[in-house]
């Protein structure tokens, strides 16, 4: 045996100078575990005070934080350092705004399992005091009104965005195309607002009815339909357009029977995906339909009730049987909830499966 | 080009063509006079109130329209601005997080899950805000009472409900992150590769390449999206509606019990039991939330608009 000792030879010159890949995950569960042993001898403490996961977890990240900058700067320098901490802190961002999303899903359906029952869906609120009755009244004025407001919606916002891609050119099509973006932006109350006041020329003073609320909504939806239309028309390949006109076919014609045709399965998303936007609208619904307890299948005389502004007036005025009042808000959230999940859902398997082909 | 360029042949007009132009174009002018008889009706409706008796209306309790106005617009502004502050930050990362950290196969199912956040609707948040996030930050909000009391913003009293302005805000960031969100990623995503390639062949670490190509390249974007933000915040109802326990009072303190309103949640609390010039009055201050909101929309599509063009994206 001689006493020399060889150089201990580098393994990976590249990787010098750097943390191992395991070692950012080993941090984070050890600075986890340091924090949920603390906060268990806190407890054991406390007898009376419950194991704080919340306090635990976010301390537990902030050590993981701290420890992985320190450490990465010792061993891989400050601009590594700084790399990292800015990795932890984005993947934060994210579970930060997932924390809401999944609070809200898990209290609605917890909540509103408990009025989620044939009752809910098969009676109206009509002399109800305290427990029972239901939202099918709301149910059929969400529907009505949502149904009049597509009616409105879909042709004004359709033709639009096939004169802003077929038709128009120069400073209109310009003025359309910007204040449809404006309009994206208007105040849901503010469309309400103007509904109301539109409706009461015709009807009197004070007066609340079904197609105000419709007529609400669809200034909230005519600017999504526009949009969506207009961008799955513009997907239209060129080349269709042009064979049509050179087999001598009417521009018109071509619009509605090879333009159309092409691109009406983006066109359907599309329009679904603006219901689902406006089905859940509350404040226009609220200031232009008004609330009522009774059936109403009239959209032109009497208040009518829809399922938002249901959960909303549950809410609000909560009668002698608080906690009625507050199952029913939930079980009506978690109707709408559905609903609007659905049609989303639906949208994107339409998108999905009727997707133009664009030979890429 | 030489002048012998061939006179352009124009297609015949058959009546089908015209019928059918003219309604493209009805329609796109019919929207345009919507939007003007939005703002028309609104100024009708609202003018009475703007000059209506103080004596004789009871919601104004004897001062004038601008005395009532002026809270709920120091509201509507403070509690926007709050909101912003908190999900603007947030929402960078997410964009960040969605276009250059995420593994590529999930960017767009991480996408879709932020998205869903934008389909809840709006009186779902005000549920939870008032039921759950309301409950959740009461302990918080008198931890900070008592901690940090110097500070004017958490002066306390804490609210014993945990309903305040802070409370809102924070429904109100949850509700307008997906829309920040969603165009700050758009825009980071048309940064231009070779910027991005050319700044890490020179050893640049992933946030220094952010730093120098991704987020200098989307800062009118990130500009725009907080503006747009800003719109929905501005107007949004039902989360302050059913969260706030409001007063008329002008205070920066966002714990305590009394809080601003806003002009959007006051017309909806109010206005089912409006009437007379109430309405007017009420109509009158929708006017003013409609006139800001216009404004912060125009500025923040003029910003979109402009970059466009030079993006080369499109």
């Amino acid at each position: 045996m001689t006493t020399t000792t060889p150089a201990r030879p580098i393994e990976n010159a590249y990787a010098a100078g750097q943390l191992p890949r395991w070692a950012p995950l080993v941090m984070l569960i050890s600075s986890l575990a340091t924090f949920v042993i603390i906060f268990l001898f806190v407890q054991a403490g406390r007898p009376a005070s419950e194991f704080n996961i919340v306090g635990a977890v976010l301390f537990g990240v902030v050590l993981y934080a701290v420890v992985l900058t320190t450490v990465s700067r010792l061993v891989e320098g400050h601009r590594r350092a700084t790399d990292r901490l800015v990795t932890t802190l984005v993947a934060l961002a994210f579970v930060i705004a997932l924390l809401p999303l999944v609070s809200l899903l898990y209290t609605v359906v917890i909540n509103g399992a408990a009025r989620f029952d044939i009752d809910f869906f098969t009676l109206s609120l009509r002399n109800v005091v305290g427990e029972g009755g239901g939202a099918l009244h709301a149910i059929i004025g969400t529907l009505e009104m949502t149904l009049a407001a597509t009616l409105i919606s879909v042709p004004i916002g359709l033709m639009t965005s096939i004169y802003l891609v077929e038709y128009g050119r120069g400073r209109l099509a310009q003025a359309i195309t910007f204040f449809v973006d404006v309009m994206t932006g208007i105040p849901s109350i503010v469309a309400g607002l103007f509904a109301y006041s539109l409706i009461v020329m015709f009807f009197g003073p004070g007066v609340r009815v079904g197609i105000a609320g419709a007529v609400a909504l669809s200034v909230l939806m005519i600017p999504v339909v526009v949009r969506s239309s207009e961008e799955m028309l513009r997907l239209v390949p060129n080349e269709l357009r042009e064979a049509a006109f050179a087999l001598g076919v009417p521009k018109w014609l071509t619009v509605t029977k090879v333009v159309l045709p092409t691109s009406i399965a983006g066109i359907t998303t599309g329009v679904m995906l603006s219901i689902a936007r406006v089905i859940g609208e509350t404040a226009p619904l609220l200031v232009a339909a008004g609330f009522t307890n009774n059936f109403n299948y009239s959209l032109f005389s009497d208040r009518m009730q829809s399922l938002p502004v249901f959960v909303y007036s549950s809410y609000i005025s909560q009668g002698t049987d608080a906690q009625a009042y507050i199952d029913r808000a939930w079980a009506g959230a978690l109707t709408l909830i559905l609903i609007v999940m659905a049609l989303n859902l639906l949208a994107r398997i339409i998108a999905k499966i009727f997707a133009p082909k664009t030979g890429r | 080009m030489t002048s012998t360029a061939a006179r352009r042949i124009r297609a015949k007009q058959r009546p089908g063509d015209r019928l059918f132009s003219g309604t493209a174009l009805a329609a796109g002018a019919l929207i345009l006079a919507i939007l003007a008889a939005v703002a028309a009706f609104l100024v009708i409706q609202g003018i009475p109130g703007i000059a209506a008796d103080p004596e004789k209306t009871t919601l104004l309790e004897g001062t004038n329209f601008w005395a009532y106005v002026g809270p709920l617009v120091f509201g509507t502004l403070w509690s926007a601005a709050l909101a912003l502050l908190m999900a603007v930050p947030i929402a960078i990362g997410i964009a960040l997080f969605i276009s250059h950290y995420a593994p590529r196969p999930l960017a767009a199912t991480l996408g879709y899950i932020i998205d869903l956040l934008a389909a809840v609707p709006s009186v779902v948040f005000g549920l939870w805000g008032g039921n759950v996030l309301a409950v959740g930050v009461q302990p918080f909000y008198a931890w900070l009472a008592e901690n940090f009391s110097w500070i004017p913003f958490f002066a306390g009293p804490a609210s014993g409900t945990g309903r305040t302005i802070l409370t809102a805000s924070i429904v109100l960031a949850v509700m307008v992150l997906p829309i920040i969100t969603a165009i700050c990623r758009e825009v980071f995503l048309q940064t231009p590769v070779l910027h991005e390639e050319a700044a890490l062949a020179l050893g640049a670490t992933r946030w220094e390449m952010i730093k120098i190509a991704v987020l200098p390249f989307g800062r009118a974007g990130i500009v725009s999206g907080a503006m747009l933000g800003l719109g929905r915040a501005l107007g949004e109802t039902m989360a302050v509606a059913m969260v706030l326990s409001a007063s008329n009072v002008i205070t920066f303190n966002v714990i305590s019990s009394t809080n601003p309103s806003t002009i959007a949640a006051n017309i909806a609390l109010s206005f089912p039991e409006a009437y007379g010039l109430n309405v007017n009055v009420l109509i009158a201050t929708g006017l003013i939330l409609f006139a800001i909101t216009l404004v912060v929309n125009t500025i923040a599509r003029y910003i979109v608009n402009r970059r466009k063009e030079f993006s080369g994206a499109n």
